[in-house]
C-alpha cells in the first residue's frame, strides 16, 4: 500500500513538503509554548485564512498577499502580547475571529470556484509543485536558522532580562521567531489548513515537555514526534480516505493523551517508591 | 579602582522620574547592599545599571575593565519560568553566551569553567538535573553559577534570598562572602537586614524622594539607617 501511495508524484510532493513544515513548526513551537505565545500561532493562521480569502476574491497570487500580511500580523500580535497579559489574549481572539469572518465573506463573494474547505482544513491536492518547493525551502531555512541561533533562542526564552543584560539582542531573536513562525504558518496552511496548522506548532512541544526535562532533549523529541505524527496521519488518511490535515491532528492528539498518561504513571510510581 | 559610577542620575520609566540627583560609585572588591521600601525605585536602579533601561538624565560610567554586558546578574527567581525544561548545565552555560565570539555552541574551556564553578558551589553532582526539579536553594546556586559565567569582576543580585528559608539564605550569604573575599565585587538588592548588617561595606538606601549612599558605619549612624534598624527589629 505504501509503495502504491508513493507512486503518485503529488502525494510524494505533499509528504516531503509536510515533513519539512512539521519539523520547522515543532522547533519553533518549543520556544513559542514556553514563552506563552502559543495563541499567536493560532491567531496568525486565522489571519492567513483571511488573507487567502481576499487574494481569491481579488484574483491575486495567494502567497504574494498572505506572506506579507501574516508577517506584519506576527509583529503586531507579538507586540500586543508583550504589552499586557490579559489584554493581549482578548486582542488576539478578536483579530483571529475578525480575520476568519473577512476570509469567509471574501471566499463566498469570490464564488463557486473557490474551495472553502481546502482553505480551512487543507488539501494535499491543492499543493502544486511550486507550493511544495516553497514550503520545503522556507522550512529548511527555518530549521537552519533555529539551529544556528539555538543557544540565543534558548537564552532569550528562559530568561530575557538576563540575556539582554549580558548583551544578547533579545529583541532581534524574538523578531526572528515571529518572522519564522509567520513563514511556516503560511507555507503549512496549504496542507493542514488554517484551522489545523497551529496544532503542528503546539502539539509536539506540549508532548515533548511531558516526557523530557532538558531543553535540548525537548527540542529533539518535539521534532521526532512531529515527523512520526505526520507520517502516521498521512498514511492513515490515505488508507482510509480520511482528510489528511485532520488525520494528522488526530494522531497528535492520541500521542498527547498517551504521553500524559505515561507521565502520570511515572509520577505515581516515583511517589510510591519514595513515600 | 572604580568599576561603576553614577553621577547626578535621574532614573525612571517613560519620562516618569522615580529617583533624582542620585550619585554613587562601586569600587573593586566592594560589597554594596541596596535597600529601600517597595516602590522606591530599586528595580529601576537594577535595570538601569544593567543597561535594560536608559537613565532619564545623567550617565553611568563603567570602568576598571568592566563592560556593561559583563555584569554577573542574578535576577529574582520569580522572573524565571519555574516550569522550564532545562538542565543545570544548560542554564549555567548560557551565562557566557553573550561574551564569546563562537557562532555555535560552547568551547570545551567554557564547559570546563562551568563544571568547576558548579563544583565550587556544591552543585557538581547535579549538572544534568532538571532546573525545575531543584530546591529553591539549588536553583539559586545554579543561577549564581550562570552569573559567575558572565563575569570575572562583579555580581549583581536582585533579592537573592526571596523565597529561601533562613538556613538556605545564610548558606547563600556565606558563599557570597567567600566570593567577595576572593576579589569579586558584590552589589545586592535586599529586604533582609542581615547581609547589610554583617557583610556589606557600603549601603545605598533608596527612599521616596531621598537616598543615602555611604559606608555601612555612617549609614547605621544616620537617621535613615536607624529607621531601617528599627523597622527590622534591630534597634537595641
Amino acid at each position: 500500500m505504501i509503495s502504491e501511495m508513493l507512486s503518485y508524484p503529488f502525494i510524494v510532493r505533499a509528504l516531503l513538503a509536510g515533513l519539512f513544515v512539521s519539523v520547522a513548526a515543532s522547533l519553533l513551537g518549543v520556544s513559542l509554548v514556553l514563552r506563552r505565545f502559543s495563541m499567536i500561532g493560532d491567531g496568525l493562521s486565522h489571519v492567513g485564512f483571511g488573507a487567502l480569502g481576499i487574494s481569491a476574491l481579488l484574483s491575486l497570487q495567494p502567497m504574494a498577499v498572505t506572506i506579507p500580511v501574516v508577517i506584519v500580523s506576527a509583529f503586531v500580535l507579538l507586540h500586543i502580547s508583550g504589552k499586557s497579559r490579559s489584554g493581549g489574549d482578548s486582542a488576539i481572539a478578536l483579530i483571529s475571529s475578525s480575520a476568519l469572518a473577512l476570509g469567509v465573506i471574501a471566499v463566498s463573494a469570490a464564488g463557486v470556484n473557490t474551495d472553502l474547505n481546502a482553505f480551512l482544513f487543507g488539501s494535499i491536492l491543492s499543493v502544486s509543485r511550486t507550493d511544495s518547493l516553497i514550503a520545503a525551502a522556507v522550512s529548511a531555512a527555518t530549521i537552519f536558522s533555529y539551529l544556528v541561533f539555538y543557544h540565543q533562542i534558548y537564552s532569550t526564552t528562559f530568561d530575557p532580562s538576563f540575556a539582554k543584560a549580558t548583551g544578547i539582542s533579545t529583541g532581534r531573536y524574538t523578531s526572528l521567531l515571529a518572522l519564522l513562525t509567520a513563514l511556516v504558518i503560511v507555507v503549512g496552511m496549504r496542507i493542514l489548513g488554517s484551522l489545523l496548522i497551529s496544532s503542528l506548532i503546539i502539539f509536539p512541544a506540549a508532548i515533548a515537555m511531558k516526557l523530557m526535562r532538558r531543553y535540548a532533549t525537548v527540542s529533539i523529541a518535539a521534532a521526532a514526534e512531529a515527523v512520526l505524527a505526520f507520517i502516521a496521519g498521512f498514511v492513515l488518511s490515505y488508507a482510509f480516505s480520511l482528510p489528511t490535515g485532520a488525520s494528522i491532528v488526530a494522531v497528535h492528539m492520541v500521542i498527547y493523551l498517551t504521553a500524559s498518561a505515561a507521565r502520570s504513571i511515572i509520577i505515581l510510581a516515583r511517589e510510591r517508591r519514595a513515600p | 579602582m572604580t568599576l561603576i559610577e553614577g553621577k547626578d542620575l535621574t532614573l525612571g520609566y517613560e519620562g516618569q522620574g522615580i529617583i533624582s540627583s542620585l550619585s554613587f560609585s562601586v569600587g573593586e572588591g566592594d560589597y554594596l547592599c541596596i535597600v529601600g521600601e517597595n516602590g522606591s525605585g530599586k528595580s529601576t536602579f537594577v535595570k538601569t545599571v544593567l543597561g535594560l533601561v536608559e537613565p532619564l538624565r545623567g550617565d553611568i560610567i563603567y570602568s576598571g575593565g568592566l563592560r556593561r554586558n559583563a555584569i554577573g546578574y542574578l535576577p529574582q527567581v520569580s522572573g524565571i519560568q519555574r516550569d522550564f525544561p532545562s538542565s543545570v548545565m544548560e542554564v549555567t552555560l548560557s551565562g557566557c553566551l553573550g561574551r564569546h565570539r563562537r557562532l555555535f555552541g560552547y568551547s570545551s574551556a567554557e564547559k570546563q569553567r562551568a563544571l568547576s564553578i558548579l563544583g565550587s558551589l556544591g552543585m557538581g553532582d547535579r549538572i544534568s538535573a532538571s532546573f525545575q526539579e531543584l530546591s529553591g536553594g539549588q536553583q539559586q546556586r545554579t543561577l549564581l553559577a550562570r552569573a559567575l559565567m558572565a563575569t570575572e569582576k562583579l555580581l549583581f543580585l536582585d533579592e537573592p534570598s526571596a523565597g529561601l528559608d533562613p538556613r538556605t539564605s545564610s548558606e547563600l550569604y556565606s558563599i557570597l562572602r567567600d566570593l567577595n573575599a576572593s576579589g569579586i565585587t558584590i552589589m545586592m538588592v535586599t529586604h533582609d537586614i542581615h547581609p547589610a548588617l554583617n557583610d556589606a561595606r557600603t549601603i545605598l538606601h533608596l527612599s521616596h524622594g531621598r537616598y543615602f549612599f555611604g559606608p555601612k558605619e555612617a549609614y547605621f549612624a544616620s537617621d535613615m539607617g536607624k529607621e531601617f534598624l528599627k523597622e527590622a527589629g534591630h534597634d537595641k
